[in-house]
């Protein structure tokens, strides 16, 4: 590979993995995923153990999928995808309940929903099946990441509000009352509104910053 | 991508080998990971299950699994025994049976509540409750898994037989939360009134069946096939 190509290469690979953080979030920009992300993220710990899953399941379907692209013929291509996928999330359903029982009764059957959440199939259609295995890999880690931290932001807000604590542990006095409609599904569906706000909030005075500075120069 | 895929019908050989190829990746991968982890899953699952037992049954430090055989007899249960046709028993350290933890389970609110409960047939009573699972509501069913003054009711509730040892004299129910009167009944939860009831007619209908059988041979469960700790 000729020297003088390497640095776009590798500004290209950073942006692979920090647009799923960000610029794409698949939840707070894409909106995709969103019934684990309305379901299971009623504490902390569920949700960071959801993002974590989903993370392995996609970091690891978007490494396969990008290794056999040029085997997989396109008229077959989503039935190999979701077996792929469904491959995975079955070798996590059983890391999950060999790394802990309690875990896995939380998240239920969550864990085997990963197969139909549309942000795995996505990444393996529109990146993973165009792309090299080094940039699918961080393509998958970037989103994976993202949703993880959308899914905490969830959890977090829900968990603090609705049982009054974070990780399990307690952040207010005895005599806190607790928002239990927080940690029903109705709460989910509040804290993403909210954050959605947010998110478009400073998405719009960011283009109105980029605006300004355009004018100005 | 085959180039050419656009000018005429695909040929099935490259779909049958993509398809069966990746299959026998994907099923290689599925084996081995179940083969490498199912050893730990069962450790979990056995040892969750002693610590449930202990903790249904105050006292014991070892169990057994029995299974209730077509003789009408406990023998020791095994692998392939269905979880309805057995029970733990429980040991103090003196080896002297503490009581029986019996699995049981049934329809809540939201879907299936399966508990494991302790019987003591010396006491005749239940000394002991804990839910395996269930998905009650958070924050008003699920408190049938946390709310202390609710799990007070199994530390000796009452389930005394008939004269005839065939059945329950005063079949288990729940009451409307500070009305209980019965040392039989269970105090409701305010908000979980649904999810209390359930447990209630799930203890009253496991111990309908199992608790005139545990009574009539506790003599034998004291003595059959000693305690096996680590089962």
């Amino acid at each position: 590979m000729p020297g003088s190509e390497q640095p776009v290469i590798r500004a290209s690979s950073t942006d692979d993995f920090i647009k799923g953080l960000w610029r794409e979030n698949p939840v707070f920009v894409q909106v995709l995923g969103m019934c684990p992300v309305l379901a299971v993220t009623n504490s902390g710990i569920n949700a960071l153990a959801m993002g974590l899953a989903t993370t392995f399941v996609l970091v690891l379907s978007n490494a396969l999928v990008s290794m056999l692209r040029h085997f997989i013929p396109r008229q077959v291509r989503i039935a190999t995808f979701i077996l792929i996928i469904a491959t995975f999330v079955t070798v996590v359903d059983y890391l999950i309940q060999a790394i802990s029982l309690d875990l896995h009764r939380a998240l239920g059957a969550f864990i085997s929903l990963i197969v139909v959440n549309c942000l795995i199939l996505g990444r393996a259609e529109a990146f993973a099946s165009k792309h090299s295995v080094g940039r699918s890999i961080l393509d998958g880690l970037g989103m994976g990441l993202g949703f993880t931290l959308a899914l905490l932001c969830l959890g977090g807000v829900r968990e603090i509000l609705g049982s009054g604590s974070l990780f399990g542990v307690a952040l207010f006095p005895a005599g806190f009352q607790p928002w239990i409609v927080m940690i029903l599904p109705s709460g989910g569906f509040f804290t993403l509104g909210l954050w959605l706000l947010l998110f478009n909030h400073l998405k719009r005075r960011r283009l109105a910053q980029g605006l300004v500075r355009e004018v100005a120069s | 991508m085959p180039a050419d895929r656009s000018q005429s019908p695909p040929a099935s050989w490259p779909l049958y080998r993509a398809l069966v190829g990746v299959g026998v990746v994907c099923g290689l991968l599925i084996v081995s990971v179940f083969v490498l982890t199912g050893p730990v899953i069962a450790r979990n699952e056995a040892a969750a299950l002693q610590q449930a037992v202990f903790r249904v049954l105050p006292g014991a430090v070892a169990k057994a699994s029995l299974a209730l055989g077509e003789d009408g007899h406990f023998r020791p249960a095994a692998a392939d025994d269905a979880a309805h046709q057995m029970v733990h028993a429980g040991y103090d350290a003196n080896g002297e049976l503490v009581g029986v933890a019996i699995e049981a389970q049934g329809m809540g609110y939201q879907d299936v509540i399966r508990l494991l409960y302790g019987y003591a047939p010396q006491a005749q009573a239940i000394v002991g409750m804990q839910v395996l699972a269930s998905k009650e509501t958070p924050g008003l069913g699920d408190k049938i898994e946390k709310d202390p003054a609710f799990n007070a009711n199994f530390r000796a509730l009452a389930v005394p037989l008939s004269a005839d040892g065939l059945a329950p004299r005063q079949p288990i129910e729940a009451v409307k939360s500070g009305t209980k009167t019965r040392p039989s009944q269970i105090d409701g939860i305010t908000g979980a009134t649904i999810s209390s009831k359930a447990v209630a007619a799930i203890l009253r209908q496991s111990s309908t069946r199992w608790v005139p059988v545990v009574y009539r041979l506790q003599a034998e469960l004291a003595q059959q096939g000693g305690p096996d700790a680590g089962q």
